[in-house]
């Protein structure tokens, strides 16, 4: 008989396709665990919903599963709750090793260009918040460009949602 | 509070609001697309296919939903449809001649998009409200880059005028009673955007 602790953990060793670094754990995708006899229903919620990492992540995630000697049964769930504020502490320690400079905390309201163009981000390589935007976009929905000018590097930001 | 938009509304009725709204992000997607590689500078390039790349995953988790009320899949409605059928606003349709209208229809397609996405926020339907404000979280990156442009571009004769031109067609995004037929443009796209799925034989699993 598998528990809801054992998934988690198999879970946790299921990395996101594009930043391998991050399990889907860490993203903080995984909203709920249920074993239920012989079958495990996992609810995962989308990042960006245009992420071609998703269905990726949705395979990869029944498949570790089904190394349990379980049935999985991934459910994608459309709604509203998750939220770059749902990236565990752990998993931001490991994009910003990374190169990747972790989201800012999104908190009750909207991130603004206000936001986006401030001396609020620190550079992951050499730790200056003398950075500027370069682009609201990046080489991935999830991402941003900003160029550190204290060590002339560019980076991905994370964007918040 | 009941959003003027859900108000009573059949399952069908649903169907056919979130179908307009996901016609409006694939088409849309599809526009912004014909950017890649051609932008007017490279940062641009990349932001324009990333808001494609958005749009497109808007119109999926629309037609997614849609296509459970309607007994089909996202893929045969937002594919295997005749342009007639299509529910979008001529506004995303257009094969725009330049970045001056480009700039135009970003600016007033998202400002009209805020106004439709936060009557769906407030709607009474759990999964419409939902997939609203989920879509809204990525759309604010979308009113910004708008914002941006709309700021670099406003003291320009030729962006006041693309806006003027194309303003009385953006009423028609926040209100689908005042879409009323298609542009040829439409027909045109849709020739191409469904070419290779048409050029499989028919029973073709993708």
């Amino acid at each position: 008989m598998v528990t809801a602790e054992q998934v988690w953990d198999a879970l946790s060793e299921v990395p996101d396709p594009e930043i391998p670094v991050i399990s889907v754990v860490d993203l903080g995708v995984v909203r709920d665990v249920r074993v239920e006899g012989g079958r495990v229903h996992v609810e995962f919620t989308p990042t960006f919903l245009g992420c071609p990492a998703l269905e990726v992540m949705r395979d990869q995630m029944e498949a570790r599963i089904a190394q349990l000697g379980v049935e999985p049964e991934v459910e994608v769930v459309l709604d509203d709750s998750w939220s770059t504020d749902r990236i565990t502490d752990e998993g931001r320690e490991k994009l910003r090793a990374a190169g990747f400079s972790p989201p800012a905390r999104r908190g009750a309201a909207a991130p603004t260009l206000v936001q986006l163009e401030s001396n609020g981000f620190r550079c992951p390589y050499c730790g200056s918040r003398d950075t500027a935007l370069e682009n609201i976009f990046g080489p991935t929905p999830c991402r941003s460009l900003r160029y550190c000018r204290s060590c002339r590097q560019p980076f991905e930001q994370f964007k918040t949602i | 509070m009941v959003s003027p938009m859900l108000r009573n509304v059949s399952e069908q009725g649903r169907a056919q609001l979130l179908l307009g709204i996901a016609d409006d992000e694939l088409i849309l997607g599809w526009r912004d697309s014909e950017w890649t590689g051609v932008a007017p500078f490279l940062e641009e390039d990349v932001a324009f296919s990333s808001i494609a790349q958005n749009e497109i995953g808007h119109a999926r988790a629309l037609y997614e939903l849609a296509a459970r009320d309607l007994g089909t899949t996202a893929d045969e409605l937002a594919f295997d449809r005749r342009p007639a059928e299509y529910r979008c606003a001529q506004l995303v349709e257009l094969r725009l001649p330049g970045w001056e209208h480009t700039i135009a229809r970003h600016c007033l397609y998202e400002a009209a998009d805020a106004e439709r996405l936060a009557r769906l926020i407030a709607s009474d339907d759990p999964e419409v409200a939902g997939l609203a404000a989920k879509i809204d979280r990525e759309e604010a990156y979308h009113r910004m880059h708008a914002d941006m442009w709309f700021d670099r571009l406003s003291g320009e004769p030729r962006f006041q005028a693309a806006l003027e031109e194309l303003r009385p067609l953006a009423t028609a995004i926040a209100d689908p009673e005042l879409r009323n037929g298609h542009t040829p443009d439409l027909a045109e796209l849709l020739e191409v955007m469904t070419e290779v799925r048409r050029s499989q034989p028919p029973g073709t699993t993708w």
